[in-house]
């Protein structure tokens, strides 16, 4: 639908899911690892404020209680157990060197592009006024993917699995108003097991193999040379 | 301009090449006498040409005859039209112009180790084979044509053959002429598997499907492209443009690179017909990688001839993403667009052309007084060579693209027909054009950077070496070659209406429209989709500019009367004198850039400390990365295959005789 | 024929109130930092004085370097006479749209850049290098920042663009949201401010744009500052426009034009206290930092775009 045709907080969600898009490419571009989970927690907040947004837009005010889990869990929960974890694990100061950003970043646009192209079909069969951001929402999750994939330090690559998950949410909230409550617990449940158990986890590869660098995990093959 | 005349002159042009290759062989003792006449001969064929090319675009005429010559059943068809005309007019006038460059420049050459008359045979058969390869419109003329080009070429390249260096870059560039000939040539057999005759006309009315057009295509763009010089079929380029005489450089990269497009043209619109988007995306995407990678690699570059190469693949790039957007709109049925498209690249071509050789011109001309091959030597050219300098300076504000030169038009009408992307019903497609357009622009800045760093480098500054101080002006022939082109380079930035309106003749003959609105509101503004939308009035810029420039000028006029300009020593810190050591390189220059974008070339870089009471040395070596990643590979294997199929030849006897008695013994029982 | 003459106007306006622009903003920034500071019409002082005194060439200066400042300065007067500044109703827009508009900077820049490679020393190859790196890189984010508003506006003509905005009805856009503050990055570092380049520096190895004038004095000396508050200015004039398009005129009736005055005066004071305060805040970046700065910008364009393409269109 053209925007000129959308009532003002109908526009303001689309602003917001630019916003998130933006906290995306951030997030592909970061180097620092603070700032990288600083960002995570502004993702989970421009989160938030959506769902919120679509709770008073659409009537439906369980969404309310998905954005109070949003704000507990993503904002707040998991990045400051990511900070304690960052700390205890030492490598606060740690940067990391893509390997070719400009490469990534002309990637990371395409992976728009695709997704845009892959959500048309789905887009004519939606109602609801905010369809155009089903595209956004499967790029920000296709891009957590990418940071998952172009990085080395373990603490990374959890970050974009979880804007992965951010990204699901988005896309249910978009196309279908959000999802029946259960599903909705589930995963988040799912999600703060997951950061518990990667913290256990890294201090065990940490112990194993020296480092965080999941590229050397290749050193635990059992295969001989 | 008798409109059917040209023909007849062009084909005279061809014969009067020809003769300025033969003729002044009589008169082989005479090495002045010779250089004279050939290039008189060269010059009245460039005339020729221009003319000719000029009468057939502006009146819109297509002609064709068949030459009785040549066997019964592959008869040669000659034909003008205003495709060919357009190019006939670029590739006769820059003749011309090295026509007047070319005696003096060669001059040194005379009496050396290598004879002149070699040099102005291969010159005058290459004009004619690139003349004659513009008039073919049979696929068998065609490809004898552009092998006669190619071969000339090389010869030319090849001249200084006593370095070996110039060795190998000639072989490479032969041995990619050949290949990409050789796609050509099954491009053309495509075809004409499928109509009855080799000749353009029939190839033209012949029904292909999709698999077997796209199969032609995909033949066409990789011959075409190996001789226009995309990446990444574009190694030969900075290897044998450096190598030869510099207006034979102007010749190969403002006219043959030319020659190459027109034939993908030619093949593309008119023999083809259909067009498929795919096919525009894959222009698209090649045009733009090749203008950044080239663009890249020349910043890099201390060698001034290569550096220019390289920058020919630049704006080869920029034209094939003109001619890619204007596929895609072609493919999608929106034709205006795909014309404003068209249009754009094939003025970039014109601009191309002339600004191109302009800066060869004044290389060789740099080449030819400071004895320098590297900018690092040179410096302060500026007040030894004023006329050079000034048209230097004209031709680097043109390739930059900035107003109000030429190649800032193209651009521009480049920018304006990828800002339609918005009307295609493919929101893919039509963000793929902004984001082609950001690259361009990026490509534009870039070269703007590598410019400043050539000018200032050679021309401004103090002298880094002592030829470079001792440098003088050279003849007149060179700097009215120059002159020439500078003036051009302006003239097609202020009158851009009047070329849109005069190419715009054939975007109507290839695609069915031109631009509704080609002579805007009148001559002063160029407005090819509608005021509204954009407008561009260059003259009268110009003039603004000027005024502006002279109001200033006389506001602070009378105060010049008060007090005189000083000349005293440059700003030094306080330190003492400055030396010319002390002024930025050209590696120096290029340094922040190289290192942002230091994963784009393979750099070789060390520092030897000082020893035995000499300084630390600095080297630095940039590789081209396409040249380690995919020919050295490809070189190896063949070498690898070679050598496995050289087992053939044991050179024992017994084992020959027995290959000569298995091929009967199968022959035998095949036939039978 | 009004028009043109109201072009004219329209620039001379422009071109005197370039220096106060450019004061204002010092005298802000001098109260922040709780100094007293120059009164904000000192720069018109300064270019007074400068046009007096002697000129001082160096010896190994060229030709280029005598007729540069009068091309910047023209070129950048020209360039100011194309925007729209009181009222959208002048031809010259009609002469050059954004991508001449850019076009012209670019040439200002070509010549900037040879004047300081032009003498001979180390310290204007310097500048020179650093400014031409830092402009090749804004430079595609600066252009992917105006095609989205030409998308959106369907045209590349300022004063269409301009019109348009100030009267379609306040829709939020995520587009013209992400290419402005694209735009505004890009603005910073092309003007030469802080974080990129500091204007008020007096350290050569950290000079950008100053390291290419540092030869230049008097008359030419002021023409080539004069040229940079002009920028400054024809910046924020854009910017005022293309944000905050109310109040430009659209006629040329003379209310509509007062109005149109008033409103962009008040539109530049706030910008120019805006760059004040992010003057003070931020601190100069390294030079190699720049990149970062720029694929910002470059990225935030590069959304705009996008966003107008998945989210606002059909």
């Amino acid at each position: 639908m053209l925007i000129t045709t959308l009532s003002f907080p109908e526009q303001l969600v689309l602003t917001l899911a630019a916003l998130i898009l933006l906290t995306s490419f951030i997030m592909l571009a970061q180097v620092r690892l603070d700032s990288l989970i600083n960002t995570f927690a502004m993702q989970g907040l421009l989160l938030f404020c959506t769902t919120v947004l679509m709770a008073v837009i659409s009537g439906e005010y369980h969404l309310l209680i998905s954005a109070a889990l949003t704000l507990f869990l993503k904002v707040f929960f998991i990045p400051i157990r990511l900070r304690r974890l960052v700390i205890d694990l030492d490598v606060r100061r740690e940067v990391e060197v893509l390997g070719n950003p400009f490469l990534i970043m002309l990637f990371g646009t395409g992976l728009v592009l695709f997704s845009y192209y892959v959500a048309l079909p789905i887009r004519a069969l939606s109602l609801l006024a905010t369809r155009n951001t089903i595209a956004i929402s499967l790029a920000v999750v296709l891009i957590g993917m990418l940071i998952v994939i172009s990085r080395r330090k373990a603490v990374t690559q959890v970050v974009g699995f979880m804007s992965m998950e951010n990204g699901l949410f988005f896309a249910a909230l978009v196309s279908t108003n959000g999802m029946p409550m259960v599903v909705e617990l589930g995963i988040a449940f799912d999600v703060l097991v997951a950061a518990i158990l990667f913290g256990v986890f890294f201090f065990h590869i940490r112990t194993e193999i020296g480092s965080l660098d999941t590229d050397r995990l290749n050193r635990l093959t059992e295969v001989e040379k | 301009m008798d409109a059917n005349m040209s023909l007849t002159i062009a084909q005279s042009a061809i014969v009067l090449s020809f003769l300025s290759a033969t003729v002044p062989l009589l008169f082989h003792r005479q090495p002045h006498f010779l250089v004279r006449i050939s290039f008189l001969l060269l010059g009245l064929s460039g005339l020729a040409s221009a003319w000719a090319g000029a009468t057939a675009l502006l009146t819109n005429h297509a002609e064709q005859i068949i030459l009785p010559i040549s066997l019964p059943w592959l008869h040669i068809f000659l034909r003008i039209d205003p495709l060919s005309g357009f190019f006939f007019f670029i590739v006769g006038f820059v003749t011309c112009t090295a026509a007047c460059y070319g005696p003096s420049y060669i001059r040194e050459h005379i009496g050396g180790t290598h004879p002149i008359g070699t040099l102005t045979l291969f010159t005058g058969l290459f004009v004619g084979g690139m003349l004659l390869v513009l008039l073919a419109a049979d696929a068998f003329s065609f490809m004898i044509a552009w092998e006669i080009m190619s071969v000339a070429s090389y010869f030319l390249v090849a001249y200084q053959h006593d370095k070996a260096e110039n060795r190998s870059a000639a072989f490479l560039y032969l041995l990619m002429a050949v290949v990409g000939g050789a796609f050509i040539l099954l491009a053309y057999g495509v075809l004409a598997g499928f109509s009855d005759s080799f000749s353009f006309a029939s190839m033209a009315t012949a029904q292909l499907s999709p698999a077997w057009a796209t199969i032609a295509f995909l033949l066409a763009f990789i011959g075409f492209g190996m001789k226009a010089g995309i990446v990444p079929l574009h190694v030969w380029l900075p290897q044998a443009h450096p190598v030869a005489p510099s207006h034979i450089s102007a010749l190969m990269s403002g006219v043959m690179l030319k020659v190459a497009i027109y034939g993908f043209i030619r093949f593309v619109y008119d023999l083809l017909g259909v067009m498929h988007w795919q096919w525009g995306v894959l222009v698209l995407l090649v045009g733009a990688v090749s203008a950044v990678f080239g663009v890249l690699y020349a910043l890099m570059q201390h060698d001034l001839k290569r550096l220019l190469a390289y920058h020919s693949v630049e704006n080869i790039g920029i034209i094939y993403i003109g001619l890619g957007i204007s596929m895609i709109f072609h493919a999608t049925d929106h034709m205006e667009v795909a014309a404003l498209a068209l249009i754009a690249a094939l003025y970039h071509c014109l601009n191309h052309a002339l600004f191109k050789s302009l800066l060869f011109f004044g290389a060789g001309a740099v080449l030819q007084q400071s004895h320098q091959h590297d900018m690092e030597k040179m410096g302060g050219l500026i007040k030894k060579m004023p006329v050079t300098a000034v048209c230097f300076l004209v031709g680097c504000i043109s390739i930059s693209a900035l107003p109000p030169f030429n190649g800032f038009v193209s651009e521009w009408l480049t920018y304006q027909a990828a800002l339609q992307g918005p009307i295609l019903r493919s929101g893919i497609l039509g963000a793929m054009l902004p984001v082609a357009s950001a690259m361009l622009a990026l490509t534009g800045a870039l070269a703007t950077a590598c410019f400043v760093k050539v000018y200032g480098v050679v021309f401004l500054g103090l002298p880094r070496s002592s030829q470079a101080a001792e440098a003088q002006e050279t003849s007149f022939g060179m700097q009215f070659a120059q002159v020439v082109l500078a003036l051009c380079c302006l003239i097609f930035g202020i009158l851009p209406t009047w070329t849109v309106s005069a190419i715009n003749v054939i975007a109507e003959n290839l695609i069915g429209t031109g631009l509704a609105k080609a002579a805007g509101d009148g001559w002063l503004w160029l407005a090819p989709i509608g005021k509204q939308t954009a407008s561009y009035g260059a003259l009268a810029i110009l003039v603004g500019l000027l005024a502006s420039w002279l109001i200033v000028y006389f506001f602070l006029h009378p105060l010049r009367r008060d007090n005189r300009i000083r000349i005293g020593p440059a700003w030094d810190c306080g330190f003492g004198p400055l030396t010319p050591r002390m002024q930025y390189t050209a590696s120096a220059f290029a340094m922040p850039i190289r290192r942002i974008f230091s994963y784009v070339w393979f750099i070789d870089e060390k520092i030897e400390p000082g020893h035995h009471g000499k300084g630390p040395r600095y080297f630095l070596k940039i590789h081209d990365w396409v040249w380690l990643v995919i020919y050295i590979p490809i070189g190896k294997l063949i070498l690898h295959l070679a050598k496995r199929a050289s087992l053939l030849q044991g050179g024992n006897l017994r084992v020959y005789l027995s290959y000569s008695f298995f091929t009967l013994l199968f022959l035998l029982w095949v036939i039978v | 024929m009004t028009g043109w003459i109201f072009a004219l106007l329209q620039t001379f306006c422009v071109v005197l109130f370039a220096p106060f622009m450019a004061g204002w903003v010092k005298w802000l920034k001098c109260k922040l930092q709780n100094r007293q500071g120059p009164p904000p019409w000192q720069p018109y002082r300064d270019l007074l004085r400068l046009s007096r005194k002697q000129v001082v060439l160096a010896e190994s200066a060229s030709p280029i370097f005598r007729v540069a400042p009068y091309i910047v300065f023209s070129v950048t007067v020209v360039a100011a006479s194309i925007v729209p500044v009181f009222s959208v109703q002048i031809p010259t827009a009609a002469l050059a749209d954004v991508i001449v508009l850019v076009g012209f900077l670019a040439l200002t820049r070509f010549f900037l850049s040879l004047a300081g490679m032009d003498v001979g020393t180390a310290f204007g190859g310097m500048g020179s290098s650093r400014e031409v790196t830092i402009s090749s890189l804004a430079e595609p984010a600066l252009l992917m920042a105006f095609f989205t508003l030409a998308m959106n506006a369907s045209s590349t003509n300022l004063s269409t663009v301009i019109s348009h905005l100030a009267q379609s009805q306040f829709v939020l856009y995520p587009s013209l949201i992400f290419s402005a503050m694209g735009f505004i990055l890009v603005a910073l570092a092309e003007t030469g401010r802080i974080p990129i380049d500091n204007p008020a520096t007096h350290l050569e190895l950290t000079m950008i744009h100053e390291a290419m004038i540092l030869e230049y004095s008097g008359r030419h000396l002021a023409l080539m500052e004069w040229a940079a508050m002009l920028k400054l200015t024809l910046y924020a004039v854009l910017i005022a426009n293309f944000i905050v398009p109310w109040g430009v005129a659209m006629t040329l009736e003379p209310g509509a034009i007062a109005f149109g005055v008033y409103s962009i005066i008040c539109k530049l004071l706030v910008l120019g206290y805006c760059l004040a305060i992010a003057e003070t805040v931020q601190a100069k970046m390294r030079l190699f930092r720049a990149p970062h700065f720029l694929g910002l910008a470059f990225i935030l364009s590069l959304l705009g775009m996008m966003s107008h393409i998945v989210l606002e269109v059909r």
